[in-house]
């Protein structure tokens, strides 16, 4: 992956990024890892006749256990515990609904041997939120800090992995970057 | 704010206008954190505010630095959608009553 470029004009803008084998296997299954993790969250939800009556589905009202899970779900206000679970419970089903899709259309995106991968404008966005997402996760469990030096200790455990969290944070910048020149250009 | 000249009326307008308007009891409020990207974070706030990119990056370099910003206010109905479009895409936000 050397960075994601723009190619075509107009309505055929297109934003282009290729992965080797390695790569492509590393985000698969971060992907995949995240999506189970957003799974279970969804599997917490309770089991309400009412809900399929209405159709109206409600998740937990309570903050996900897993630190990770939480970054991912985070409260909705600071204020009021009532209203945060309120908040949590209404719209929790249709983040996780939101976040499964995007990580859905990644793996479908993304070949499982690596190669090239061709997004129009709003598929980037989903990669983007996708992308997003893996990086919390990662960096929530790798307690990355903004005074974190770039390379840790050798004898640091999480030394090997911050290597995947620091190239996960170009693939992102670089697309955010060839994102926005598409969008300059309307 | 350009517009229209006309003629002062007589009566007296009483609300204050001092740049907030009234009635917007919330705000949604971006936290710091130290994942979401610089570049990522102006992005999100013109994808989902429809800010210019100047006002974007002046939002995102509050929160940087400050460790907060109310990026929105408005009644709670549409304040508590704009957070919930903040979390699809990652941001760590809240929202406050203003």
């Amino acid at each position: 992956m050397k960075g994601w470029k723009k190619t075509g004009r107009g309505d055929r803008q297109m934003i282009v990024g290729d992965f080797d084998p390695q790569e492509a296997a590393v985000l698969r299954g971060l992907l995949r890892e995240v999506r189970q993790m957003l799974e279970g969250r969804a599997a917490e939800a309770p089991d309400d006749e009412l809900a399929e009556i209405t159709g109206i589905r409600l998740g937990p009202t309570k903050r996900p256990a897993d630190r990770i899970v939480a970054r991912l779900l985070p409260d909705f206000t600071f204020e009021d515990p009532d209203l945060a679970a309120g908040l949590r419970s209404l719209h929790e089903p249709q983040l996780i609904a939101a976040k499964l899709e995007v990580n859905q259309h990644m793996l479908d995106t993304l070949p499982p041997d690596g190669g090239r991968v061709e997004l129009r404008p709003e598929a980037a966005d989903e990669w983007l939120t996708g992308l997003n997402d893996i990086r919390l996760a990662l960096g929530t469990a790798l307690d990355v800090s903004e005074d974190m030096p770039d390379e840790l200790p050798p004898d640091d455990p999480r030394a090997e992995h911050m290597g995947v969290y620091q190239w996960l944070t170009f693939v992102q910048d670089s697309l955010v970057h060839a994102r926005m020149a598409v969008r300059e250009k309307r | 704010m350009a517009g229209p000249l006309s003629a002062p009326t007589k009566e007296v307008d009483p609300v204050v206008e001092d740049g907030t308007t009234p009635d917007l009891p919330w705000q949604a409020i971006v936290w710091n954190d130290p994942v979401n990207l610089m570049s990522y974070v102006t992005y999100v706030l013109q994808k989902i505010f429809g800010y210019p990119e100047p006002k974007a990056t002046a939002l995102m370099l509050d929160v940087h630095h400050k460790g907060k910003a109310a990026v929105a206010s408005g009644d709670k109905d549409k304040i508590e959608a704009d957070v919930a479009k903040l979390h699809a895409a990652g941001l760590w936000a809240t929202m406050q009553r203003a």
